[in-house]
C-alpha cells in the first residue's frame, strides 16, 4: 500500500493538481402537475472550480441545501454533471461512460454522514469491506480475510469485529468500518460528507484525528464536505465557502481564518464561539434560513441575507475576484471599495 | 399475542402439508372411488365426514384436495415472486422507460378485477391445473413487481448502495447483494398473504367448474355441496373448513412475520 503512494507521489508532484473541477454545474429540473412538466431548475451546484493536491485537503463548507454534498456525488459519477470538466491526473472523467469509469473507481471513494445508513444492515462488517477487495481482484477467501482484518486494525477496531453486523456497533465504529470500506481499494482520494456530524464531540475528534493519521500514513487526498467550518479547518490546507451552488470564497486554509473577506464567510465565522471575546469577527451572526434554490433573483447569491448587500449586488452575475494567492472571493466589495 | 397466533398458523400449514404429502397413506378411501348406496351419506362411522352425490368419501377428498391446493399456490406464488421481483427490481433500479411501460402495465393488470381476468382465461384456456396456474400467474407477479420496484426505488439511494458503486460493484451484484436482502421482509410477508389469496382464489375457480376435473378439489367440492346444501350441508361444510383454515393460518402466519420484522426495523 505504501509503496504505491510512494508511487504516486513521484508521478504526480505536488505543484500539478491532482483532482482538478472546472465549471462544474448540476441542475435539477422541478417538475410538477400530471404531465410532469419542468417548471423551472434548482442549480445545486453553478459553475463550481476548486483543485486538490495530493496528499492534501480541501474543505468544503456550506449550510445545508447549498449543494456541497451534489459536488461529492458528481466527482464520484454517482451523479452525472450537466456541464464542466473533472479531471483526475490529467484525464477528463465527466463524460466517460459507465463501463470506462469502472477502472477508475477504486481511485475515488466516499465516507458518509449517516453512520446507520451507509452500511448495509445485513452484511457483516468484513463482507462490507470484502467488497471493495473483490473489485480490485484480491483473490482467494483466505487473502481476503486477512486484508479485512489489516483494514480494521488500522481503522483501530479489533480484526474479531468482522464478523458482526452494524447493528452491533457504535456510530463511531461504523464510521471508522465506513472508513475501512473506503480504504479496500487503495484509493488517491476520498470524499468525506460530512463524516462527523452526526456523531458526538468526543468521536468527532476521534474520527477527525484518525483521518489525519491515516492521510499522513497513506498520502490519500481528502474532499472534506462539512458545515462545520471549526472541523474543516483543523483538517484542511484549503477551504472553499459555497453559498446555494456557488464558491463564494476559495483560499488557504490560514487565509481564510486569518483575513476572510467575503461577507458571508465572515459570517460563518462569527458564528463559532470564541474562547476570547475580543477575537469575536465584526459582523452580526446571520438571520434566516438558506433561501429556496429554486428560482433565485439575479444578481450575488447570497444577497437575501448580506448585511452589505447594496443596489449593484442585485443585477448581474457576480464575478470572481482573485485577491491573494490561490484566494479568490466572488464578491465586488472586496475591490470595489 | 401475535406471536402466538403466528405459530397456531404454522401448525395448521405444517399439518396441511404433512397431509398433502402422505394423503394416500391418510385417505381411507379412494376419493374418486364411487359408491352409489352412500349417496349423500351424512357423516357416519364408515364415513367420517359423510359421502357425496356419487357416494364418494368426503374425508378422502379433502385430504386428497389440499394437494391440488397446495400445489396451485407454491407454484403461482413461485413463478409469481420470480417474475415480479425480477422486473420489479430492474424498473426500480434502472428507471427510464422500461420503469415506466412496466408501471402502466401493471396499472391496467390492477385495474381488472383479478378474478374475473382469471375465470376469463381459465374459461378460454380449458379447464385444467395447468391453466388455472397460468391464469393466477397472469396477475399473481402484478402486486409483488410494484412492491418491489417501490422498496428498490427507496433503497437505492441509501448511502451503502451508494458505497457499493463507488467500490466498483457491478449493477446485477449491487441488485442482488446489496438491495435484494433488504427489501426481503416486506416481500415474504406479501408472498404469504398472497398463498392464502391465491388458494381462495383457486377455489373460486374450482368451485365455479373451471378447476381441474380430474382430481379432487376443495372448490369443485363446494360447487357440488352447494346443490345440496339444504338437505346434505355436510358436503359443502368440510372442504369449506379445509379452506377457511388454510387461509386463516397463511394469514396468521404471515401477520406474525409482519410484526416481527417490522419490530427488528425500528430497533
Amino acid at each position: 500500500m505504501n509503496e504505491k503512494s510512494l508511487a504516486m507521489k513521484q508521478i504526480n508532484p505536488a505543484h500539478t493538481a491532482m483532482l482538478k473541477v472546472e465549471g462544474l454545474k448540476k441542475y435539477f429540473p422541478v417538475r410538477k402537475g400530471f404531465l410532469q412538466g419542468v417548471i423551472g431548475w434548482i442549480k445545486a451546484v453553478d459553475s463550481v472550480a476548486f483543485e486538490i493536491y495530493q496528499g492534501k485537503t480541501l474543505g468544503l463548507v456550506g449550510e445545508s441545501g447549498c449543494g456541497k454534498s451534489t459536488i461529492g456525488r458528481l466527482i464520484l459519477k454517482l451523479l452525472e454533471p450537466d456541464e464542466g470538466r473533472i479531471i483526475y491526473q490529467g484525464q477528463d472523467i465527466s463524460g466517460l461512460s459507465e463501463e470506462k469509469i469502472k477502472p477508475l473507481r477504486k481511485e475515488m471513494q466516499i465516507i458518509f454522514q449517516d453512520p446507520y445508513g451507509s452500511l448495509n444492515p445485513r452484511m457483516t462488517a468484513g463482507q462490507s469491506i470484502e467488497e471493495g477487495l473483490r473489485t480490485v481482484g484480491v483473490k482467494g477467501r483466505s487473502e481476503r480475510k486477512a486484508q479485512v482484518a489489516h483494514l480494521l486494525e488500522m481503522v483501530r477496531i479489533g480484526a474479531d469485529a468482522a464478523g458482526l453486523y452494524p447493528h452491533q456497533f457504535s456510530g463511531g465504529q461504523r464510521q471508522r468500518i465506513g472508513i475501512a470500506r473506503a480504504l479496500s481499494v487503495n484509493p488517491s482520494l476520498i470524499i468525506c460528507d460530512e463524516p462527523v456530524s452526526a456523531l458526538d464531540v468526543s468521536i468527532q475528534s476521534q474520527i477527525i484525528n484518525l483521518l489525519k493519521e491515516l492521510q499522513n500514513t497513506l498520502g490519500v487526498s481528502y474532499l472534506f464536505i462539512s458545515h462545520d467550518l471549526n472541523v474543516v479547518g483543523y483538517l484542511s490546507d484549503t477551504v472553499a465557502v459555497m453559498y446555494l451552488g456557488h464558491i463564494m470564497e476559495y483560499a488557504p486554509a490560514e487565509a481564510l481564518y486569518d483575513k476572510p473577506l467575503h461577507p458571508y464567510t465572515l459570517a460563518l465565522l462569527s458564528a463559532i464561539p470564541a474562547p476570547e471575546p475580543d477575537d469575536r469577527h465584526q459582523l452580526p451572526a446571520l438571520v434566516g434560513d438558506v433561501p429556496s434554490p429554486f428560482n433565485p433573483p439575479p444578481g450575488c447569491k447570497f444577497q437575501g441575507r448580506c448585511p452589505l448587500v447594496e443596489d449593484r449586488c442585485r443585477k448581474g452575475e457576480i464575478k470572481i475576484y482573485q485577491v491573494g494567492d490561490g484566494h479568490t472571493v466572488r464578491c465586488w466589495k472586496v475591490v470595489g471599495k | 399475542m401475535g406471536n402466538r397466533l403466528a405459530w397456531v398458523g404454522l401448525g395448521i400449514i405444517g399439518l396441511l402439508l404433512v397431509t398433502a404429502l402422505v394423503a394416500p397413506f391418510l385417505a381411507p378411501y379412494d376419493p374418486l372411488g364411487i359408491d352409489l348406496r352412500g349417496e349423500l351419506e351424512g357423516p357416519g362411522a364408515g364415513h367420517p365426514l359423510g359421502q357425496d352425490k356419487l357416494g364418494r368419501d368426503i374425508l378422502s377428498q379433502v385430504i386428497y384436495g389440499s394437494r391440488v391446493s397446495l400445489v396451485v399456490g407454491l407454484v403461482v406464488v413461485g413463478i409469481s415472486l420470480v417474475i415480479g421481483v425480477s422486473l420489479g427490481a430492474a424498473a426500480g433500479y434502472f428507471g427510464g422507460v422500461f420503469d415506466t411501460i412496466l408501471m402502466r402495465i401493471v396499472d391496467i393488470l390492477l385495474a381488472f378485477p383479478g378474478i374475473l381476468l382469471a375465470i376469463a382465461l381459465a374459461g378460454i384456456l380449458g379447464p385444467n391445473l395447468r391453466n388455472i396456474i397460468l391464469a393466477l400467474c397472469v396477475l399473481g407477479w402484478v402486486g409483488y413487481a410494484r412492491l418491489v420496484r417501490g422498496q428498490v426505488l427507496a433503497e437505492k439511494n441509501r448511502e451503502y448502495v451508494l458505497a457499493a458503486r463507488a467500490l466498483g460493484a457491478s449493477h446485477p451484484r449491487i441488485i442482488l447483494r446489496h438491495i435484494l436482502p433488504n427489501v426481503f421482509a416486506p416481500v415474504i410477508v406479501e408472498a404469504t398473504f398472497g398463498l392464502a389469496g391465491v388458494i381462495l382464489a383457486e377455489s373460486s375457480l374450482s368451485f365455479l367448474g373451471l378447476g381441474p376435473q380430474d382430481v379432487p378439489t376443495w372448490g369443485r367440492l363446494l360447487n357440488e355441496g352447494a346443490q345440496y346444501l339444504l338437505f346434505a350441508p355436510h358436503v359443502a361444510t368440510f372442504p369449506g373448513i379445509a379452506i377457511m383454515l388454510t387461509v386463516l393460518g397463511f394469514n396468521f402466519i404471515g401477520d406474525g412475520l409482519r410484526n416481527r420484522w417490522d419490530v427488528k426495523r425500528t430497533a
